[in-house]
């Protein structure tokens, strides 16, 4: 029998890691990442989870220590946030071009300077190309299900990939919510124990992390694009077998009144919840509106993008994140280049906002669909406008 | 080589080779050598973690390595904490029940840079945390891998590519940083140097490292004549002489005891080291007084320490 309890998004994370067995944890705290690791030092301390939790002394350690206890075949797991994520940026490419897939969560935050501890998407541009696969939840039973469902993606031996699950910070990873646990054995069906096919070990010598010199660095590196895109087939599978077992069914990307809309809202993360309520207002005062959610972030979700986009006439793209000098929002200009083939494409509308722990209420969603329309009937040449931030930005010209 | 001075007796040393020929050293390295000693001593129930640098790029390019043993290259500076993640692995994996039972030593190999400048605050941390490994340090003193760097490591006087001597400058100003003590400070239970120019006593203490439960460090004194500008034959030479001037003493430190294992009476002077090599040939007397006084002084206190904390 599975139960139902009031979890915070961060102690779901952990719980997820407790139930899929972790062999080794290691990280270092930091806001609003904290909760994770201090609740699996707890389970370990408590005997409730067999692990090793190494409490190094840097997330550039926290995530090297990782790609040891992965390449001798332990179940890995870590969490961060921010500057650690920043911090640990050389590895995060190693991690995945030496395929070991651990698994972390990255409580989403602003970077410096100004120092903030809150959230928003900077962090996650900044590891955008790092080969991992990286998704994102929508609340608490999310970051419980798509941590678990990590892992058993991450170490299937079609794909042998980091997994990033993304919440973000203080608006998720702090929010407690009704969270349903499932049972040990139904965990354990879904996810098979760890077998690393080539783990280190003296009685079978192996060489991980030889250099590439120019004749075959092209060659290595190819492979590991064709092997990221191909996860995306064992991805949607893990989705299915995850929905057949425990009943809540997630896609790459996800549509929220959507069809037949003629324009839509795309959000990614936590704020798609508030959207979908100034969607209902919008939709009970007959606007022909809807909202698209991206849930994978990488490997990009193209054709499952163009498919929930449909005949839509207008798409507003909502980003937490600067370019700085850039073609707008990050995740706008990744959706414009994804529809530039598209004959029937719709017009893309680019809103930044929610920046550094910014709050964006039902009505800023609501200002952002009316705005977006009007800039599509009147026209702009504006390459984004903002939302929820003081004094109009103008001039913002390609 | 003075063939008669080599102790060889059967079955003292393995004639099994655990880092292949074919490498790329270059000819002459003090660092292969004691490499190669190191992992005689050791044996193939290891895992080797190696920093970014000479030894990692001589032995593994894509698609061959020279490594018989399992062997993970990740970044530079990491290594220490890349080894934290093995010992711990493999210990909850036998603890679980995932893996059978075995007595197998994680090693950590690094070079100066690696570890006394980027390395330090991962080791410092791998050390403080109490992890089971072996950190092997072979101290060629400068970044030799990119072409003779000064590292914190390099001695005053010595002139390397990025202190360079010059007319206003002698080369390096500073003093070596003493990367034994700072692993001393950190209360482990073994630390030790060493010097492929004493091949006995560097695998003695490579095996005994090996054998400790919890962090172990050696560092290893490795002559590079190619950026200590020396002929290719004089790697042992020049190791013994830098043991026999005082300018790198052979000792240990068990459970903060010290022991001197190479005590001569009476040290020659520090001039017959400097002088075999070319990073040193612009050095004047008055530069030459200066560091036979800072030699006299360092093994003053070393030898202070060893009539304090004796083993």
């Amino acid at each position: 029998m599975s139960r139902r309890v009031g979890l915070e998004a961060s102690l779901a994370a952990a719980e997820a890691a407790r139930m899929a067995d972790v062999d080794v944890i290691a990280a270092y705290p930091i806001t609003p990442q904290t909760h994770i690791p201090e609740r699996l030092a707890e389970m370990v301390a408590d005997g409730e989870l067999n692990a090793a939790y190494i409490p190094v002394e840097s997330e550039h350690s926290a995530l090297s220590a990782c790609l040891g206890a992965a390449a001798v075949g332990a179940r890995t797991f870590t969490a961060t946030a921010g500057q650690g994520l920043e911090l640990m940026h050389e590895v995060v490419y190693v991690a995945s071009s030496m395929r070991y897939p651990i698994v972390m969560t990255v409580c989403n935050r602003a970077l410096s300077a100004p120092l903030s501890v809150w959230g928003d998407h900077s962090d996650v541009m900044a590891v955008r190309d790092t080969g991992w696969i990286q998704i994102f939840c929508q609340n608490s039973q999310e970051a419980f299900d798509l941590t678990l469902w990590a892992f058993r993606v991450g170490e299937d031996s079609r794909v042998l990939l980091p997994v990033m699950v993304h919440f973000d910070g203080f608006h998720l990873s702090h929010v407690t919510e009704p969270v349903v646990l499932p049972e040990q054995e139904e965990v354990d069906g879904f996810l098979p124990r760890f077998r690393y096919p080539f783990a280190l070990n003296p009685d079978k010598p192996m060489t991980h992390g030889a250099f590439g010199p120019p004749d075959i660095y092209s060659e290595a590196k190819i492979a590991q694009e064709v092997a990221f895109r191909k996860s995306k087939d064992v991805i949607i599978q893990g989705f299915k077998e995850f929905g057949d077992i425990f009943g809540r069914y997630y896609h790459l990307v996800e549509s929220y009144r959507a069809e037949g809309a003629k324009t839509l809202l795309l959000t990614m993360g936590s704020f798609s919840e508030t959207a979908k309520i100034a969607i209902d207002l919008k939709k009970s005062k007959g606007e022909s509106v809807g909202l698209i959610s991206l849930r994978l972030w990488r490997p990009f979700p193209f054709e499952e993008l163009r498919q929930a986009v449909g005949n839509a006439e207008t798409l507003i793209v909502f980003d937490r994140c600067i370019s700085f000098g850039g073609p707008g929002g990050p995740v706008s200009s990744e959706i414009k280049s994804a529809l530039y083939s598209e004959k029937n494409r719709p017009e893309v509308v680019s809103f930044i906002g929610g920046l550094g722990g910014r709050d964006m209420a039902v009505e800023d969603f609501e200002y952002v669909i009316e705005r977006g329309r009007e800039i599509v009937e009147k026209g702009s040449k504006e390459l984004f406008e903002t939302v929820g931030i003081r004094g109009k930005v103008t001039g913002i010209r390609g | 080589m003075k063939e008669k001075s080599i102790k060889f007796g059967k079955n003292v040393v393995t004639t099994e080779e655990f880092v292949a020929e074919g490498h790329s050293f270059c000819v002459g390295c003090g660092e292969a050598l004691a490499l190669r000693l190191a992992c005689k001593a050791l044996g193939k129930d290891v895992v080797v973690a190696n920093a970014t640098g000479c030894i990692e790029i001589c032995t593994s390019p894509l698609p061959v390595t020279s490594w018989r043993v399992p062997w993970i290259h990740t970044l530079f500076e990491n290594t220490a904490a890349t080894v934290s993640g093995i010992e711990a692995g493999l210990k909850i994996l036998m603890k679980k029940g995932k893996m059978p039972e075995k007595d197998i030593k994680c090693v950590a190999v690094a070079g100066d840079g690696g570890t006394s400048d980027i390395g330090i605050q991962a080791l410092s941390g791998a050390f403080e945390r109490n992890h089971d490994f072996l950190y092997l340090c072979f101290d060629n003193e400068a970044y030799m891998n990119t072409g003779i760097q000064r590292s914190s490591a390099t001695p005053y006087g010595a002139s390397t590519t990025t202190a360079p001597a010059g007319k206003l400058s002698i080369g390096q100003t500073t003093w070596k940083k003493n990367m034994p003590e700072i692993a001393v400070a950190h209360n482990i239970p073994y630390v030790a140097t060493a010097c492929p120019g004493y091949p006995f006593d560097l695998m003695n203490k490579v095996k005994k490292g090996g054998k400790v439960r919890g962090p172990a460090y050696v560092h290893i004194f490795s002559p590079c004549p190619t950026g200590w500008r020396h002929a290719s034959d004089l790697a042992v030479e020049i190791g013994r002489l830098a043991v026999e001037t005082g300018v790198f003493p052979l000792y240990e430190v068990e459970n903060g005891r010290y022991r001197l294992n190479i005590d001569r009476s009476k040290l020659r002077p520090v001039e017959e080291y400097l002088k075999t090599q070319g990073r040193f040939r612009h050095l004047l007397d008055e530069e030459i007084a200066k560091i036979q006084e800072h030699v006299n002084d360092e093994y003053a206190k070393l030898k202070a320490k060893v009539a304090c904390f004796a083993a």
